[in-house]
């Protein structure tokens, strides 16, 4: 199967950490993983801001680069869902602006063989055990994302219950926003703060060393407002600890 | 009376107060948290909630499609079972066709139920104008009304106000509206709602026109159903000599069967119960038994408008049961007032900028008032996506285009302060198709990444000032990949 | 040009992209939810109805035909009323063993006496068992609908097993939507106060409800 690694315009320049950590585990797990050079942006921020035709061009070139491909894997939440659920929606709405279906058609393909990576794991590996050792105390923020728009459910949650050392304590309000929301974050940075200090006062109540997710974006979200106001937590990704093994531990 | 939302400033300036106004932000968590348990519970008790929730979307559905038909049917149902329909426009002619029909009986006092179509266009301003007085029956208008205060919540307007503060507003307030207080009235709620009761009944009593809005019209049928709790909907449905009742037109549903799906959604979804304590049904007037004279002015204000736009229609659906409102973590740190509108929360930053469009400054920002986590969507028991509107609304803000106002087509311009953030999402696209120009870009950004700042300057502070940036790695994803052939070259 | 023609045409314009769609109404919707929930025999719907009325704060008591009139007059009595409103086709039999004060439903009654009357006594068309709601439907044994709002007392007499159905949908077609209708679900409440339940408004703030077997329960009260 031929598998490619969409990672993010964001993971890519802020957190190849993670990139990293997805191309170990797929490895380990027997996955030979492609990175096509020529990957940006799927477009989300435009999209979701207001602007769907400048997302337009964006979703066309993620098509082409992807299109080869029998798998694409996300380790984003909210990328996965760009293309999942939005790419339909962008088809559907150039043809009720009179322009035909060449939108819907360029982009049909990659729709369904985009995964996310614990919908990968699960699903289309059939693993939850993926032989990761991380000692450290852990709770999930389940990202809005990957809750709602792609149904995640409890895979992230099983992935990490079979993960030797791990202690995970459950989030209280796991299922509330933290706050991030793409523009939202500046646009209403006083309403977005406030969620982002109440999500960060739950983590801290849960006694966790660390709060773990599926997106990087929220995490950045959350750890910055972690590490402002002084916690003793880290956000990490979720298939950092994952990547993590006895043999090479995660920092 | 109550205060007005004109000129309110765009939401983020207006939710900052809130934010920071702790009293505010405990009771709106203490009041949606309560309702947010007790609602999933009322939910999971019935095993068909998706089905009833796809039917109550389909009928609403229906009805748009084919309003001028049923709208027609409900006229001619309403006029055979004896009563009178008239037709308002805007909220202008709504309000004038109310005074007149107020003025025609001779009196110059109105007893009101809760009704959100009537605070949507200024009703009892309007009434006060023309030297009629409009008393709020319903608990939480009534403290609204006497704190001269505007509605925070579909459902409890006085939701941003806490037992204490109620108190305060009754012992002060009730004297100037009738009968007084209780001495020595203390906080608690049965004792609150007993002061209600006693200073209300002599309004009830003497009462001769009473006002209402529905939450449903059978088209088939000619029925009326007005939802409520407390008995003073009732009571100003059945008491007075006269009844107005002034109705949204997409409170439409065709046929009395469909009345079984919304009487299990609406309770469930609202108070959290099986079923609210009272629900009144009438069609026309009826011999000797409640008002003998009754009014529908049915309301368009913007509704056609609503409908006009293909995607932002579902909105219409909304059966204002406010379970959006109760999971929203914006509403709930903002608070209702933020929203400008007598419709806050998520429906109502839906709804307002599509009623009213998008030209000031508060309804351009409300399609922005949401991190679209998707909870409202996933609560709403007509299904109205909510996120997809929301972000619908932004292209209109940042795009403008033609839209229906009015009943007439006008092209609007991109909104004015949205220049920069344009011409950022265009060199972004232009970067992000070129993955060469997001590689030199990375690579700056790497290179400089010592000099960046612990804060930002400018717009940037919106993110710094309270959250740290991630520090910028020393090389990018892309560049370790082709350094180590995808780690296969990895130099330990 | 008329609002009414200026909204008609508002709408037909509004909808001019629709593509045409003449699903009949029948077709349209889709019905699949449930007539009622769960499987329950004749017995187990009453012995719901009784839980869900007491779970919303009615006074729930159960009786036969022929200890309805002592049911009924032990409760007057326990309440402390000197007088009842009665519907002028309520069942006399009902009310044959008490002696408190008779004030019978008329047109030209003002709110006011109204007021001054302590309890009411009423019949009902259906219950629902699933919900905990008794519907009135103004007929001759249950009155004008003011006569169950202002007084602060209300007694509800449903016959079992005859006039309880499960669910809100059975409920709706045995209602005629000519008859104006009122669903009574325990005593008034609020949310109003902090988003917290509190029993008794405005309307009665005492609701009992007798379920009475072995009468027919014929729902046009003649």
């Amino acid at each position: 199967m031929r598998v490619a690694l969409f990672l993010t315009c964001v993971n890519d320049t802020l957190c190849p950490d993670t990139g990293r950590a997805v191309v170990k585990l797929l490895t380990r797990l027997g996955v030979d993983v492609d990175f096509p050079m020529d990957q940006t942006c799927c477009g989300q921020a435009h999209y979701n801001t207001g602007y769907r035709h400048e997302a337009e061009p964006l979703a066309e070139h993620f098509a082409k680069v992807f299109g080869e491909y029998e798998a694409i894997v996300t380790p984003s939440g909210s990328c996965g869902a760009m293309v999942r659920e939005l790419y339909p929606r962008m088809g559907e709405r150039a043809r009720a602006e009179g322009r035909g279906d060449s939108l819907a058609v360029t982009l049909a393909p990659v729709v369904p063989r985009t995964y996310e990576l614990t919908e990968f794991l699960v699903d289309v590996l059939g693993v939850t055990d993926v032989g990761a050792y991380y000692p450290h105390k852990v709770t999930y923020h389940p990202t809005c994302h990957g809750l709602r728009s792609l149904g995640l459910g409890d895979r992230p949650r099983r992935l990490l219950q079979a993960v030797a050392g791990l202690e995970l304590v459950e989030l209280p309000g796991a299922e509330e926003c933290c706050g991030f929301g793409g523009t939202f974050a500046v646009k209403n940075s006083d309403v977005s703060a406030a969620m982002g200090a109440d999500k960060v006062r739950s983590a801290e109540s849960t006694g966790a060393q660390v709060l773990c997710a599926a997106d990087n974006s929220c995490l950045m979200h959350i750890g910055g407002t972690m590490s402002r106001v002084g916690t003793g937590m880290r956000a990490v990704h979720l298939a950092e600890i994952l990547a993590s093994t006895r043999e090479e531990p995660a920092a | 009376m109550s205060g007005t939302f004109i000129g309110m400033p765009a939401f983020p300036q207006a939710a900052r107060a809130s934010v920071h106004d702790a009293t505010l932000r405990g009771n709106l968590r203490h009041a949606t948290h309560t309702i947010r348990g007790k609602r999933e519970q009322a939910v999971a008790e019935v095993a068909d909630w998706a089905e009833l929730r796809e039917a109550g979307k389909r009928i609403k559905d229906h009805v748009l499609r084919h309003l001028d038909r049923y709208l027609v049917q409900l006229e001619e149902s309403v006029t055979a079972a004896g009563g009178v329909v008239h037709w308002a426009a805007d909220a202008e002619e709504a309000n004038r066709i109310v005074a007149r029909l107020v003025k025609e009986t001779g009196e110059r006092e109105v007893v009101k139920v809760k009704s959100m179509a009537t605070q949507e266009i200024g009703l009892n301003e309007a009434l006060q104008a023309e030297g009629i007085r409009a008393y709020e029956t319903d608990l939480a208008e009534l403290i609204v009304q006497l704190g001269r205060d505007r509605p925070s919540h579909i459902l409890v307007p006085a939701i941003h106000r806490n037992r204490g503060e109620i108190r305060d507003i009754f012992t002060r307030e009730m004297g100037e509206w009738g009968r007084p207080a209780p001495e020595g009235l203390t906080d608690s709620p049965a004792e609150l709602a007993e002061a209600a009761r006693l200073h209300l009944r002599e309004k009830f009593l003497r009462a001769k026109v009473g006002i209402s809005g529905a939450n449903f019209m059978v088209a088939e049928t000619g029925t009326l159903v007005v939802v409520e709790s407390e008995g003073n909907g009732r009571m100003c449905l059945t008491l007075p000599e006269t009844l107005i009742s002034v109705v949204g037109i997409e409170k439409t549903v065709p046929s009395w069967r469909d009345l079984e799906v919304f009487l299990q959604t609406l309770p469930r979804s609202s108070t959290a119960e099986r079923m609210n304590p009272y629900t009144s049904m009438w069609t026309g007037t009826r011999d000797e038994d409640g008002p003998r004279a009754f009014h529908l002015v049915l309301l368009d204000n913007g509704r056609t408008d609503t409908l006009a736009d293909e995607v932002g229609r579902q909105a219409l659906r909304c059966i204002r049961c406010s379970a959006c409102l109760n999971v929203c973590p914006v509403y709930e740190r903002a608070g209702g007032h933020a929203y400008g509108s007598v419709y806050p929360g998520p429906i109502g930053a839906i709804l307002s900028p599509q009623l009213r469009g998008t030209r000031s400054e508060i309804d351009a920002s409300l399609p922005y008032a949401s991190s679209l986590c998707g909870a409202c969507y996933e609560v709403c028991p007509v299904a109205i996506d909510i996120p997809e509107v929301l972000v619908h609304l932004r292209e209109r803000v940042v795009e403008g285009g033609p839209v229906i106002r009015e009943g007439n087509k006008v092209v609007l311009r991109p909104a004015k302060g949205h220049a920069a953030e344009r011409a950022a999402m265009r060199a972004a696209r232009w970067a992000l198709t070129r993955p060469g120009a997001l590689r030199t870009a990375q690579r700056l950004a790497s290179r400089t990444r010592r000099l960046r700042p612990r804060t930002l300057p400018g717009p940037g502070r919106a993110w710094s000032g309270t959250r740290d940036l991630p520090p910028v790695p020393p090389e990018p994803f892309r560049d370790w990949w082709q350094r180590t052939r995808g780690g296969k070259d990895e130099a330990k | 040009m008329s609002s009414r023609e200026r909204i008609l045409g508002r709408v037909r314009r509004a909808l001019a992209d629709v593509p045409g769609d003449d699903t009949p109404y029948e077709q349209a919707v889709p019905r699949g939810y449930l007539r009622e929930h769960g499987e329950r025999s004749t017995e187990e719907t009453v012995e719901l109805l009784a839980e869900n009325l007491a779970d919303y704060r009615a006074l729930v008591h159960r009786t036969d035909a022929g200890g309805l009139a002592g049911t009924v007059a032990a409760l007057l009595h326990r309440r402390g009323a000197t007088s009842v409103v009665v519907p002028p086709g309520l069942d006399e039999s009902w009310l044959a063993e008490t002696d408190v004060r008779r004030v019978v439903d008329r047109a030209e009654q003002t709110p006011g006496e109204l007021d001054r009357v302590d309890s009411v006594v009423t019949a009902c068309a259906v219950a629902v068992a699933e919900t905990g709601t008794i519907v009135l439907d103004g007929s001759p044994d249950q009155g004008r609908r003011r006569i169950t709002l202002i007084p602060d007392h209300h007694i509800c007499v449903v016959r079992v097993p005859g006039q309880v159905v499960s669910s809100v949908p059975q409920a709706l077609e045995r209602l005629d939507p000519v008859r104006p209708l009122t669903w009574i679900s325990g005593p008034s409440a609020t949310s109003d106060i902090e988003l917290d339940r509190v029993e008794g408004v405005h309307g009665p703030r005492t609701l009992e409800v007798v379920l009475v077997t072995g009468l027919p329960s014929g729902t046009d009260g003649s």
